[in-house]
């Protein structure tokens, strides 16, 4: 009880700060709206692939990205807490250090749904073929992306004491998995070391599960995206809870 | 015994931020630790809350152990920081809730104690104000309010007046007495301000470089070392033999020379002066005071407080080795 009590509280302070800190609110309305417009049109007038326009075809490895990018970074705000000494109250609270992380996570996915309600509000202008199982099914995919990407942005964190040496480390991480995610571009026609290389990227199933939910394009079964992601979560989860051990 | 420590030690390396420590502390009790910045006080603080392990020895808090029995400790202690740690983009009243819902107050008491300690603190107009339109003083109140207001049975505090104007200093000593003596809470402070230590503490260790120099009642550490203290400046040529005369003296406790200076430690000086400055010869100047707790630190340390500050922290000293 005492448990739950702890992670509700951390979740609430973390989604109040984030409702009051007016950037944070403003950035995660206008990065969907820049991504889907800069790529989509600036490459999308001229481009169809597999019957769609680029600009559509594109659409759930924006949403994906967009929820990497968000979801990583929250990790930083773990380092400035350390460094504006809230941490301390926090750690020395009479709560396992699972439920600091939990609230932290769903703090971090709470901000990162809240983007997630305006890519699918874009998604109407853009006619994407919506319809109530589509939405639902994406946004249960995009959380359980969320949590994986907010627990990996923790792990960081957790580990790291510089804002600096976090964007550092988060820029290795975060480059090569949207990279190698296909989010932008297909990758059945990539050379063989490059597909192994999709193959062990975790967000590679997340944008296939949305594309296949959203367009209906797949390279592999549904249930086997889901798989990955939930597995990938958990043990991002596991070690994220080791990391807030140690703080 | 609330606190006990048994040869509770500290190590980054090599060197020892906290060397040894034993220490037993009663419920009720005021206990200060007394040093300057980077003597090991924050160590002590930060090991007992559970915050930092120890590289040897062992500790308990309320009975509990403090590496075995963390939660627990957890549970029965109450944390004021060196650094305010309250939430900046949180009410004054919000921090306290979150504080309310992480350390377990049963759901029908909370509003009650909110209320019960923000009036303590005077706070109750301010409560629903952002916490980044509080000014210091009022970040510290509400410091203050967050650790006691789970009832905690021992408060530390470290350093709970740092960079306080003295009339809110006063105020915060005040609360911390009535706390103690109403709650019968036990406390533990470090300060490096004396008259903190001396007005507020039931006993007071002197820490230096990570060891206890020093363990009494703030009177009994002064009347040990000082009853009064006369400083004096002798002639350069006959001060040899005059110190040696002076060291003789029956009523004369301690004899410390500082940049040119003689500091005595003396019972009673108003009637045994006349008789002392027969012994000195000239003299270039004398003053005579009532010893205080920084007279104490300087028999003990060989240092003022101040110039112990300026010598830096500990890590300042690792780094200069």
């Amino acid at each position: 009880m005492s448990e739950i009590e702890g992670i509700y509280a951390i979740w609430l302070r973390e989604t109040k700060i984030y409702i009051r800190e007016k950037e944070r609110l403003i950035a995660s309305i206008i990065s969907p709206l820049l991504w889907i417009f800069a790529f989509g049109a600036g490459l999308g007038s001229t481009v169809d692939i597999e019957g769609y326009n680029y600009q559509i075809f594109i659409y759930p490895g924006v949403m994906a990205m967009t929820v990497l990018f968000t979801s990583l970074f929250y990790g930083i705000y773990v380092i400035w807490d350390r460094k504006l000494d809230f941490l301390k109250e926090v750690l020395v609270a009479p709560v396992s250090r699972a439920s600091v992380f939990a609230g932290k996570m769903f703090g971090g996915a709470t901000d990162v749904m809240v983007e997630a309600v305006i890519l699918l509000i874009i998604g109407f202008f853009l006619d994407i073929p919506f319809t109530l199982t589509v939405i639902i099914g994406s946004a249960l995919m995009l959380l359980l992306i969320s949590i994986a990407m907010v627990s990996i942005g923790l792990v960081i964190g957790a580990n790291l004491r510089s804002p600096e040496g976090f964007n550092l480390v988060i820029g290795f991480v975060m480059w090569p998995m949207f990279f190698f995610s296909g989010a932008l571009f297909p990758v059945d026609n990539l050379s063989p070391w490059l597909t192994a290389i999709t193959y062990i990227d975790p967000l590679t199933y997340g944008v296939d599960a949305l594309r296949g939910i959203i367009l209906g394009i797949n390279r592999f079964p549904i249930y086997l995206d889901v798989g990955v992601m939930l597995v990938f979560s958990m043990v991002m989860m596991g070690i994220g809870v080791l990391s807030f051990r140690r703080m | 015994m609330v606190i006990k420590t048994e040869g509770l030690t500290k190590k980054y390396g090599k060197i020892a931020a906290l060397d040894d420590l034993n220490l037993e502390v009663e419920e009720g009790e005021i206990f200060g630790l007394l040093g300057p910045n980077g003597a090991g006080k924050t160590t002590i603080i930060s090991m007992l809350c559970t915050i930092l392990k120890p590289t040897s020895g062992r500790a308990w808090v309320n009975g509990f152990d403090i590496v075995k029995e963390s939660s627990k400790v957890r549970k029965s202690i109450g944390i004021v920081f060196q650094q305010p740690s309250v939430d900046d983009l949180l009410t004054g009243r919000e921090n306290l809730a979150m504080h309310n819902l992480l350390f377990g107050v049963p759901r029908e008491l909370r509003k009650q104690r909110i209320d019960e300690v923000l009036s303590l603190v005077n706070l109750e107009k301010r409560a629903d104000d952002l916490v980044n339109t509080y000014s210091g003083g009022m970040r510290r109140r509400l410091e203050l309010a967050r650790g006691i207001m789970h009832h905690p049975k021992i408060l530390f505090l470290d350093e709970p007046t740092l960079g306080l104007d003295p009339q809110t200093r006063e105020h915060i000593w005040e609360y911390i007495q009535n706390l103690a003596e109403k709650e019968c809470m036990t406390v533990m402070l470090t300060t490096h301000y004396m008259e903190e230590a001396e007005q507020l503490c039931d006993r007071v260790a002197i820490i230096d470089y990570g060891k206890i120099v020093a363990l009494d009642p703030p009177q009994i550490l002064k009347s040990q070392i000082v009853g009064d203290v006369v400083k004096l400046k002798l002639k350069q040529e006959q001060k040899n033999p005059a110190i040696q005369r002076i060291r003789e003296l029956d009523y004369v406790k301690n004899v410390k020379e500082k940049d040119g200076m003689l500091y005595l430690s003396i019972e009673d000086a108003g009637r045994h002066l006349q008789d002392l400055l027969t012994h000195t010869g000239q003299i270039d100047f004398v003053e005579v005071r009532r010893g205080t707790l920084s007279d104490v630190f300087l028999h003990y340390t060989g240092r003022e407080i101040r110039e112990a500050e300026a010598e830096g922290g500990y890590w300042e000293r690792v780094m200069k080795k």
